[in-house]
Order: C-alpha cells, then sequence, then structure tokens
C-alpha cells in the first residue's frame, strides 16, 4: 500500500520533472535588470514581447544578483539565459567573460536606423559587437509648481544654471523655513551620476582628467552651498519620486525612470525640465540599456529574435508609450503619450536641444571596477560636502585612487574629456 | 543489543551536519579564500582596503557603540520582565504572547516600520505637530541628527529583539526551584537580595546563551539600520552589503564579513569564559 503511494508520487516527481525540462528546452530566457517593477514587467510580457515567434520568459532582476547570476552559470557551465537586457554600465563587468560577441546580429538590425555613435558604446571598448542598444534615458529635473513662484527673477526653467538652482532653493528656505531641494543620495540613489555626467561636466568640461584641477575646486565649493540649501534627508533618498509625492522636496534631480511615478500620477502639480549649466555648459549623460547574448547560450536563435523584435520602430515606439524608456532608433514619439511621459519628453528633447549642451558618455573600459568607479566620487562627495573636510586635500586623495583605478584597467578617456593615448590621465 | 543501537544516533543526525557542512562550513571556507585572494595571489590587499576606506573606522565604532548600548539594555529589561511575567498567575500566557509579537517580524519589516513612525511625514512628527509641539516637519534620521539617528535605532532594535532575550531567560527561570527562595526568604532575605543571590547566579547558564546570541546578532546588525538611516549610520555588515552590491569588489565585501565573524568569535569566546558554570552551580 504505502510501497504503491510512494512510487506513484516518484512517477508523478519524474513527470513534472520531465514536462519542466522539456519546457525549459522550448522557452528562451530573457534575463533583465531593467524594467523590474511589476507594472512594468507585466508590459513587457504582455506587450512588448507580443508577436514573437516562441516563448519568451522575461524574468527580472537586481543589478547585484544579475551580475552574480551571469558569473556564477559561466563558472558552472551550465548556462539558461538566452538573452540579457542590462544597462551599459551593467553589461561591462560581464566582458569578455560571460557574453559572446554578436556582430552578426548587428548587420540584421541594419535597417533599424540605430546612430553609430550608440552602436558603437556597444562594443564596450573591444573590437567586436557585445550589445545591441535597446532602450535610452536620461536625467531630468522636476519641480513641484508650488516652487516655481520661488525663481530668482530672470530665471527660466529651460535655462538654469547651478547658481540661479541655489538661489531658488535659498529663496524657498528663506520664505519657507524647509530645504526643499532633492538629490537622490541615498544607499540605491544614483547620485554618483550626477557627479560624473552633471556636476564634473558643468563645472570642469570633463570628468577624469579636469578631477583635481581649480574648476574642480570651485565646484565643490559651490556644491556645498547647494547642499546647504538641500534637504538633509537627502542622503536616505533612492528614488526622487516618493519624497516628490509627499510634498516633502519640491525640486529634485533624478533618472527619468525614478521621477516617472510623480508625473504620471500627478501631471498637472509637476514640472519637467532640463539639468542646469554650469560655467562650462549644460552637462548632461543618456543612459543607454542594451541587449546582449551570454556565452553558450541555450537558444541564440531565440535570443536574435528577442533583439530583432525589440528593437523593431514599432515596439521601440511602444516601449516609450507603455513603459517611459526612449527609442534608440530613429522614430517620432506618437502625440498620443500619456500627460506625464509627455513632461519626461519635453525635457528630454530641451536638454538635448540646448544649446550649452554639453554630453557625457558612458565610461567604457572600466571592466569590473565601474562600482569602484562610482565610489571615488560619493566618497568625494561624502568627505567635501557631508563631512567638511577641506577641498583640496580630498581632491588629491581621492585624484590618487581615481589615476590607479584608470591605471589598473587601462580605460582611455571619453567625452567630455579630450580623448587620450592609454589611460585616462587625471591632471 | 547497545552495539547495534550505536550508530543510530549518527545516523539521525548526519543529515543536519551534511546540511550545515554544505550550506555553511563549505561558504564560509570560501568567503576566508576570497577575502585574502586577488589578483598577485593570496596577499592581505583586501584588508587593507578595508582598513583604509572612509567608512571603516565609523563602521567599526558605530557596531561597537551600538552593541554596548544595546544589549546591556535588552538583557536589563528582558530580566526585569522575565521576572514579572514568571510573578503572574493569570494570563501568563497572553502575557508573554503579547510581548513575543515582535519576534514573529523579520528585522527589515520592523525596520520598515519605525521608518514610518520617524521619517519627516510619519507618525511621531505627525503626533508632535498636532500637539502643536513642532511647527512643521523635523528630520530625526538625517546625516545632520547622528544622536537622535542613533537612538531611532536603539529604540528599533530594542523593540525588536528584547524578545529573544526575554523567552531563553523566561525557560531559565522555570528551571530554578521555588524551595531555594522559599528557604532564603524563611531566612529573612529580602526580594532584592533573594533576586541577587539565587535567581542571578543561578539563571547564569541562560544569561550566557542570550548574551551570546544577542551579542553576535548585534554584531550583525544591518537590516533595522538600513531601513532607518540608510549609509548615514555606517556599520560593519552594512559596509559588507555596500561593498558586494554597489562596489561590486568581493574580496573586500569577504574581508569585512571575515572581520565580522571574527568579532563574534571573540564575543563567544569572552562570554563562555566570564560566565563560566561549574556543574555544582546548577539548579
Amino acid at each position: 500500500m504505502t510501497r504503491q503511494v510512494t512510487f506513484r508520487i516518484i512517477a508523478l516527481a519524474a513527470t513534472l520533472l520531465a514536462g519542466s525540462s522539456a519546457a525549459q528546452a522550448q522557452e528562451t530566457i530573457f534575463y533583465s535588470t531593467q524594467l523590474r517593477p511589476i507594472e512594468e514587467a507585466s508590459k513587457v510580457r504582455d506587450v512588448l514581447l507580443k508577436g514573437i515567434p516562441g516563448k519568451v520568459t522575461y524574468v527580472v532582476d537586481e543589478p547585484s544578483p544579475f551580475a552574480v547570476r551571469l558569473k556564477a552559470e559561466t563558472q558552472a557551465g551550465k548556462r539558461t539565459i538566452s538573452v540579457v537586457g542590462a544597462l551599459h554600465g551593467e553589461l561591462q563587468p560581464h566582458v569578455p567573460g560571460d557574453l559572446q560577441p554578436i556582430d552578426d546580429v548587428v548587420a540584421k538590425v541594419a535597417n533599424r536606423g540605430i546612430p553609430a555613435s550608440l552602436m558603437d558604446l556597444g562594443k564596450l571598448g573591444t573590437a567586436q559587437q557585445q550589445y545591441i542598444p535597446w532602450m535610452q534615458a536620461t536625467y531630468v529635473m522636476v519641480a513641484n509648481k508650488q516652487a516655481l513662484p520661488f525663481l530668482p527673477a530672470g530665471a527660466d526653467v529651460n535655462t538654469l544654471t547651478y547658481a540661479q538652482l541655489q538661489q531658488w532653493a535659498k529663496n524657498i528656505v528663506d520664505r519657507t523655513g524647509q530645504r526643499r531641494l532633492g538629490f537622490p543620495a541615498g544607499p540605491t540613489g544614483l547620485m554618483p551620476r550626477f557627479f560624473q555626467g552633471y556636476f564634473y561636466p558643468s563645472f570642469t568640461g570633463g570628468v577624469v582628467s579636469t578631477f583635481k584641477s581649480a574648476d574642480a575646486e570651485a565646484g565643490w565649493n559651490a556644491m556645498k552651498e547647494l547642499w546647504a540649501v538641500s534637504s538633509p534627508n537627502s542622503t536616505n533618498y533612492n528614488f526622487m519620486q516618493e519624497p516628490l509625492l509627499a510634498g516633502e522636496v519640491w525640486i529634485a534631480w533624478d533618472h527619468i525612470a525614478r521621477v516617472k511615478e510623480a508625473l504620471t500620477l500627478q501631471p498637472d502639480q509637476f514640472v519637467a525640465f532640463p539639468a542646469p549649466a554650469g560655467p562650462k555648459g549644460r552637462g548632461y549623460m543618456p543612459v543607454i540599456a542594451g541587449l546582449a547574448i551570454p556565452k553558450d547560450a541555450p537558444d541564440r536563435a531565440g535570443a536574435v529574435a528577442v533583439i530583432e523584435h525589440m528593437t523593431k520602430p514599432e515596439t521601440q515606439l511602444l516601449t516609450a508609450t507603455e513603459v517611459g524608456f526612449f527609442p534608440v532608433v530613429k522614430a517620432d514619439l506618437p502625440p498620443n503619450l500619456a500627460p506625464g511621459i509627455k513632461l519626461l519628453a519635453g525635457a528630454v528633447a530641451a536638454t538635448q536641444g540646448a544649446k550649452d549642451a554639453l554630453v557625457s558618455l558612458l565610461p567604457v573600459g572600466l571592466g569590473a571596477k565601474g562600482g569602484e568607479f562610482n565610489k571615488v566620487y560619493s566618497d568625494t562627495f561624502q568627505r567635501i560636502v557631508l563631512r567638511n573636510e577641506p577641498v583640496k586635500t580630498v581632491l588629491a586623495d581621492q585624484a590618487n585612487v581615481l589615476a590607479t583605478l584608470m591605471k589598473d584597467t587601462g580605460a582611455p578617456c571619453w567625452a567630455p574629456d579630450k580623448p587620450s593615448q592609454g589611460p585616462c590621465p587625471v591632471n | 543489543m547497545p552495539a547495534r543501537t550505536s550508530w543510530i544516533p549518527y545516523a539521525l543526525i548526519a543529515p543536519s551536519v551534511a546540511f550545515l557542512g554544505a550550506l555553511f562550513l563549505v561558504p564560509l571556507v570560501q568567503t576566508i579564500w576570497l577575502s585574502f585572494a586577488t589578483a598577485d595571489g593570496l596577499t592581505l590587499a583586501n584588508y587593507e582596503r578595508m582598513t583604509g576606506d572612509l567608512n571603516f573606522s565609523l563602521a567599526v565604532r558605530n557596531t561597537f557603540l551600538l552593541t554596548l548600548v544595546v544589549v546591556p539594555i535588552q538583557v536589563a529589561l528582558a530580566l526585569a520582565m522575565a521576572t514579572m511575567v514568571s510573578k503572574l498567575e493569570k494570563g501568563r500566557d497572553l502575557a508573554l504572547w503579547i510581548l513575543t509579537i515582535p519576534l514573529g517580524i523579520s528585522d527589515l519589516a520592523a525596520g520598515l516600520a519605525w521608518l514610518a513612525l520617524l521619517q519627516n511625514t510619519g507618525y511621531l512628527n505627525s503626533a508632535l505637530y498636532a500637539l502643536g509641539l513642532i511647527s512643521g516637519p523635523v528630520g530625526w534620521l538625517s546625516q545632520e541628527t547622528p544622536w537622535s539617528l542613533f537612538a531611532a535605532i536603539v529604540l528599533a532594535e530594542i523593540w525588536r529583539a528584547t524578545a529573544i532575550v526575554l523567552v531563553i531567560l523566561i525557560a531559565g527561570l522555570q528551571l530554578i526551584p521555588k524551595e531555594f527562595a522559599e528557604a532564603a526568604e524563611i531566612f529573612g532575605a529580602k526580594p532584592w537580595t533573594r533576586f541577587r543571590k539565587i535567581t542571578l547566579p543561578l539563571l547564569k547558564p541562560s544569561l550566557q546563551s542570550a548574551l551570546i546570541l544577542r551579542t553576535v546578532l548585534a554584531f550583525e546588525v544591518f537590516a533595522v539600520v538600513y531601513a532607518l538611516g540608510g549609509r548615514n549610520f555606517p556599520v560593519l555588515a552594512g559596509e559588507a552589503y555596500t561593498w558586494q552590491n554597489e562596489n561590486q569588489n568581493y574580496g573586500v565585501a569577504a574581508a569585512y564579513a571575515v572581520l565580522i565573524m571574527g568579532i563574534s568569535l571573540a564575543a563567544t569566546a569572552v562570554y563562555l569564559r566570564v560566565l563560566k558554570t561549574r556543574p555544582e552551580q546548577l539548579p
């Protein structure tokens, strides 16, 4: 009797196992660090991946477990993932260990109209294509309309300077007693990107080579003044949409995906506009997500089909309307965008079209040291602004760390730093 | 007959030993290996990176400060609560059940609950505002208010983890025969004397377990601190997490993990020595 039951259980388990492995053979696993929130992930599953031949399973993960899983699968010699979607900087540590070159896919998506400069970023500093650009985003400023009456005389949000931003926040402090300017300087906030893509280019015209220049010193002093009128809770903020929606912060800088909820929930309450300009221009940084194929992908054909499908102009437009990431291909955004997304699109267009725009490209060639590159900027910020250490000493110290990092990785300069022979020098 | 049964205990304990071996010892050895492994072979480079980091001394200081403040308060509170609960005649189970509710809550959830109370738009500020004590939101958890942040973390930790000490101490109290206290009472010992001369010494084994458990956990404190203060209040486990996840430097993260383990082992050794109980002192 018991034996029969046991046999039945074993038989059942065997069927289940066989069934699941058979199912695995047919499905293409699409593993992504992007579009993680449940609403966005369902959009990907139900809308964006519709019409693809074969079964695609969209799996999302945080960047850190993503990196661990890709590496672990390589070490174990057992790959389950066929195609990955992640940010430029998140894919970088996996070259050449975990990703396969996909030069053949470039030919297949040649007619999509992906700009050559974007496509080149996908080589990640190597001779071969490592990822195909998937979607792009950038960072913008968002302000509550309550803050607008405090704008300094003559200032226009679309052509704001850092000095005006400081004055604006100061006016709010003076007249309301509250520090309402906010930065995402929390543990998972994107503050290092502010320094790399916005603050440094705007104040020094470079990111690495000008790290400890006199311009940088002046910039950090300006940053201290800016911080004095910023919300003291900024070091707790990770996504600015939360304090914006709570009314705790009136003016904020963040990634468009991290302010989107505020804009889509209350499009009438907020305005979106470009980041401010400094003495050297209006620094800004694009965010590129790419699609790549891991080494020994179990279903390479399925992976290529996913890449082809996701880069189609119609899918790209759908991506913009459904999840608010912008196309990497030439495609005009439809007029029926949701009001919140429209605000974002307007701010992005104003940033890119600004006369003094100064684009800061994504770092290439840092390999696995991307996290430590960010750390140089967060540590500098912590020491100068939060701990009030002397600017010159800190910059000299951190410049040594940065120089070692550049030497170890051999990463050449990227825009807006001037091109270098060999590792990017820290002057 | 005894020869036949002698292997049974080993067979019964084998699965858990194998389980711990596979999922505890192997990763432990791997972590130690990872903390020494660098591009140039086995070196101390990761440890140098760790001690040279700007948050290292702060994290060590904060972790010890937190442990030194939280653990004694928790033990004192738990002792008081345990003595009171064991005196209850009616409703003892209900009281115990309520006192141990925080045990069922994950530490991150506990941290988030306290965050909801103490953040700018939280219940504390709302209450103070309604009472007319403050004119607008007051920040309690920012990097500019380190002492109120520290107090908040201490409060949350005490709320969350006193119950585990309480449970251990109540179990210990139940082992103490009532006759001792009764005999002392007959000889005229006052309650405080009875507590000091009878309860406390006989409770030593339980106190030892409770102290080891709480101190080790206090050195690993992470989720509550992370929820309330993010990185405003660096602690050792938090730094390990940051090096692993943000800086993606697994070697330095492993060095932190080994350091935490070393401190925990040292604390355990100290407790085992200082609170050593001879068999004849057991109740």
